[in-house]
């Protein structure tokens, strides 16, 4: 169970003058149930992977594969892959159209062609999981504040009831505490629903906060694909592609250097402090 | 797609039509628009080609480039000239049943081809060669007169250059907006027309809130940046006739006058 | 020398339902009183709907207070016959690069302010090619804004506002759409104007990375000015900033965890190599 690419290639305006290679002999299995972070900057190749996944856009040569179906087959059903396979897009509240928080919910099911009875059912369950106060669904989607409308699109795309949910930014724009409970209401998705998630970030403190593996993306190719701990123990490369690794990172890397024996591979917050305390204390018993 | 279309689009480049004045490239684009309807035999329509060709040269924008721009009206142009050929009464070459094709259709239907495709050549090679902005100072100076009739061009022109500034904005937008649908299962080429036209609202709401939105910032950031209309602004490239733009008239001119006296003689 | 005094400002808005009726009056700022002195950079740090983007738009008249006062170098904000010089005094740059840019190329969007005041032809150039190159972008003066990044765009916006030869800047989230990289030249591009040309800077933000270079700090909540100083003297309160829904600085945080285990520790610590420092000592 699992979506696979292998040798994709894509190129953006072929045959113009703006010829673009954006994709480059990408190899990658994602199985049901990971959590995955993608990064890298801006036109490195991350957003036009994640509409790969989906079909919206075609691979110029390569194959793709939905538990072992080739998805560029003439009989396969991309309907289905695409409800399969949700994705919201950076800022995905400017997609927002109906009247009512509720109804725009809807859109997706009732587009799958269910009876009305299970659309409602679905968007009820869909804006449940992503904590959205009821008394608030029949509100026109234009008046809640900036982190109740994206829930609302996010919403949008879980009532297709998909494996997999591909997130690009979806903190993008939100404050701190917007941000933390975005993603933390992601992580209960995948946690207790066992759903598949690819989240696209630029923050490397989030990516190491979330993910269980990560991708990184730089000029169309795949440089990393690991742990998050295993692929921040480069941050020098990372650092030559325009990311980094977070902070705590590096300043256990500085700590090491300057002789404070405390073991770099260290990405969180709370495993810093354990460690410099652990060391702190042998050092209180050694004098 | 949507990507695709290049009419109206800015190629830079630093040729000498690049150079010119744009109220010279509008009013030279213009007689030349002119000369293709006053045209009617193949000698006008060759020199015609001739000086397209020579300005397209000039410009230094890749002919490749051009002819994509062309794309969009391939189905108009299609449907014209089968509409001439078939149905222009005249001496018949082959018939299909009922269908008729003449040879003054066909003579009709090419130079209309003809017509279609330097118009929209010349006109494009225009936009290709001068920036927006530009165009629309030309356009704004060109109409000046019409102010006497309290006609607000200065206005006019701005609205004008902000359209010009936010269609790739808007095109990007849609395709985006178009996708993030998609993503939700939405089919735009399924079902009835009633069908198809109902199935537009999740991309026009949406894209003219995003329009909305961003004219609202629009003007605060102009009025941020003390903009109050027409009134005691400085231009930082002031239009001024240079020698080249009154050559370019003679040129321009000696063309015209050629065709029309190619019309009276032939 | 102070250049913007904010005096008592409440700015309050009708909430309207669907029907259009008035549902509540709302104070999105409720009595700020700040005094910003000649080239200073001061930050202003809130989460969204704290209040600061809508402070922020008082500083060059796009809004009014409801009651209270802002003078932009003595000039009341409310009197209208100043509006322009207003302006022109304080140059404002705003969140989405897109929607403030107005020119289709690069160097005719930076002409955009000073074509507005009248500026003659021949020093229009002068000033555009200066502030493009005050923010590092004169490669780009002939290009199309739409093939730029995020924050080279911004970077333009800025030069816009630059070109108007302002005493003052007000920076309104400048860096929410962009990509670190982007953030991190437009955040440099404006610390640059502050040290060179002594412009002042107004940065609203809510990313504490952005402020830990300020002279100052205010940081807002429900419309008021809830804690001022210092970088330091600010994210020291590690408590009150996650009260407010902020963060703070790695280094601080991790000071700050270490004191509670127990470590004796300075908890006024910004950067890395502070921490560092402090750390080997103790062991």
């Amino acid at each position: 169970m699992s979506i696979k690419l292998e040798n994709v290639n894509y190129f953006y305006s072929q045959g113009t003058a703006y010829e673009k290679q954006a994709l480059k002999d990408i190899n990658l299995e994602i199985k049901k149930g990971e959590f995955v972070g993608i990064a890298g900057h801006t036109g490195s190749g991350k957003s036009t992977l994640i509409q790969h996944l989906n079909g919206l856009e075609k691979a110029t040569s390569g194959t793709i594969t939905y538990d072992g179906q080739d998805i560029y087959k003439k009989d396969f059903d991309l309907d289905s892959l695409r409800r399969k396979v949700g994705l919201t897009f950076q800022y995905p509240e400017y997609q927002l159209f109906e009247a009512t928080v509720f109804e725009d919910v809807c859109f997706g099911p009732k587009n799958q062609g269910f009876s009305e009875e299970e659309v409602k059912e679905r968007a009820r369950e869909a804006l449940q999981l992503v904590g959205f106060p009821e008394e608030l669904y029949d509100k026109s989607p234009f008046q809640l504040s900036g982190g109740q409308k994206r829930r609302v699109a996010i919403a949008g795309v879980l009532a297709m009831n998909p494996e997999y949910l591909i997130l690009d930014e979806p903190a993008a724009g939100l404050d701190p505490i917007g941000r933390t409970e975005i993603l933390d209401q992601i992580k209960k998705l995948h946690d207790e629903k066992g759903i598949a998630v690819i989240l696209v970030s630029h923050s490397m403190e989030d990516l190491a906060h979330y993910v269980d593996r990560l991708i990184v993306m730089n000029h169309g190719e795949k440089v990393f694909d690991d742990t998050p701990k295993n692929v921040f123990a480069h941050y020098k490369e990372l650092e030559w592609i325009g990311l980094s690794a977070p902070e705590v990172t590096y300043i256990m890397n500085e700590l090491k250097e300057k002789g404070f024996p405390v073991r770099t591979d260290i990405i969180h917050m709370e495993e810093a402090t354990k460690e410099i305390l652990r060391v702190l204390k042998k050092g209180g018993e050694r004098q | 797609m949507i990507r695709d279309i290049t009419i109206g689009q800015y190629y830079p480049s630093h040729s000498v039509l690049h150079r010119l004045d744009p109220r010279t490239k509008i009013m030279g684009t213009v007689f030349f628009i002119i000369s293709l309807f006053i045209g009617n035999s193949i000698l006008t329509y060759g020199v015609a080609t001739l000086f397209l060709a020579i300005m397209i040269k000039i410009s230094k924008v890749p002919l490749k480039f051009i002819l994509k721009g062309l794309k969009p009206i391939i189905i108009l142009l299609l449907f014209s000239v089968i509409i001439n050929m078939l149905f222009t009464p005249g001496e018949a070459i082959v018939s299909i049943g009922f269908l008729h094709i003449t040879k003054e259709g066909i003579r009709l239907a090419v130079f209309l081809a003809i017509r279609l495709v330097y118009l929209v050549i010349g006109s494009s090679l225009m936009t290709f060669t001068t920036t927006p902005t530009a165009l629309t100072d030309g356009l704004e100076r060109l109409f000046q007169f019409l102010k006497v009739v309290k006609v607000p061009v200065h206005e006019v022109a701005m609205m004008m250059a902000i359209a010009l500034r936010f269609i790739p904005i808007l095109t990007e937008e849609l395709d985006k907006i178009m996708k993030a649908q998609a993503a939700r299962g939405a089919d735009f080429n399924r079902g009835t027309l009633k069908e198809k036209v109902h199935g537009l609202i999740p991309i026009m709401v949406p894209l003219f809130i995003a329009a909305i939105r961003r004219s609202n910032d629009l003007a605060m950031a102009m009025e941020a940046r003390c903009y109050h209309g027409g009134e005691g602004r400085t231009r930082m490239k002031p239009l001024v006739y240079e020698k080249r733009d009154y050559i370019s008239y003679l040129i321009v001119l000696a063309y015209f006058i050629g065709i029309i006296v190619l019309r009276i003689l032939l | 020398m102070s250049i913007i005094k904010i005096k008592d400002v409440i700015y309050e808005y009708l909430k309207r339902n669907e029907q259009g009726e008035v549902e509540e009056s709302v104070q999105a700022v409720n009595g700020v009183t700040i005094d910003i002195e000649q080239g200073e950079f001061v930050a202003i740090l809130g989460h969204n709907g704290s209040g600061k983007s809508t402070l922020a738009k008082h500083l060059n008249a796009i809004l009014k207070p409801t009651s209270g006062t802002i003078y932009v170098k003595e000039m009341d904000t409310k009197d209208d016959s100043h509006l322009l010089d207003i302006r022109q005094t304080t140059g404002m740059v705003f969140q989405n690069p897109d929607n403030q840019i107005i020119g289709t190329v690069v160097e005719e969007d930076v002409a955009f302010g000073p074509e507005n005041l009248g500026v003659p032809t021949k020093e229009i150039w002068e000033r555009v090619l200066k502030s493009l190159e005050s923010v590092n972008m004169t490669a780009y003066r002939e290009h199309s804004p739409n093939k730029l990044s995020g924050g080279q765009k911004q970077r333009i916006a800025i030069a816009g506002v630059v070109a108007m030869e302002p005493e003052c800047i007000v920076l309104d989230e400048p860096t929410a759409m962009l990509d670190p990289i982007g953030r991190k030249d437009v955040i440099e591009a404006v610390h640059e104007l502050n040290r060179e040309k002594k412009i002042t800077i107004i940065l609203i933000t809510h990313n504490m990375n952005e402020v830990i270079d300020a002279d100052k700090v205010y940081v807002m909540d429900h419309g008021k000015v809830v804690l001022k100083g210092s970088p330091r003297e600010i994210f020291r309160e590690v408590e009150t900033m996650k009260s407010y829904g902020l963060e703070v600085p790695a280094s601080t945080e991790l000071a700050y965890q270490l004191k509670k285990a127990g470590v004796n520790i300075r908890t006024d610590i910004l950067t890395k190599e502070e921490l560092v420092e402090q750390l080997c000592q103790l062991n």
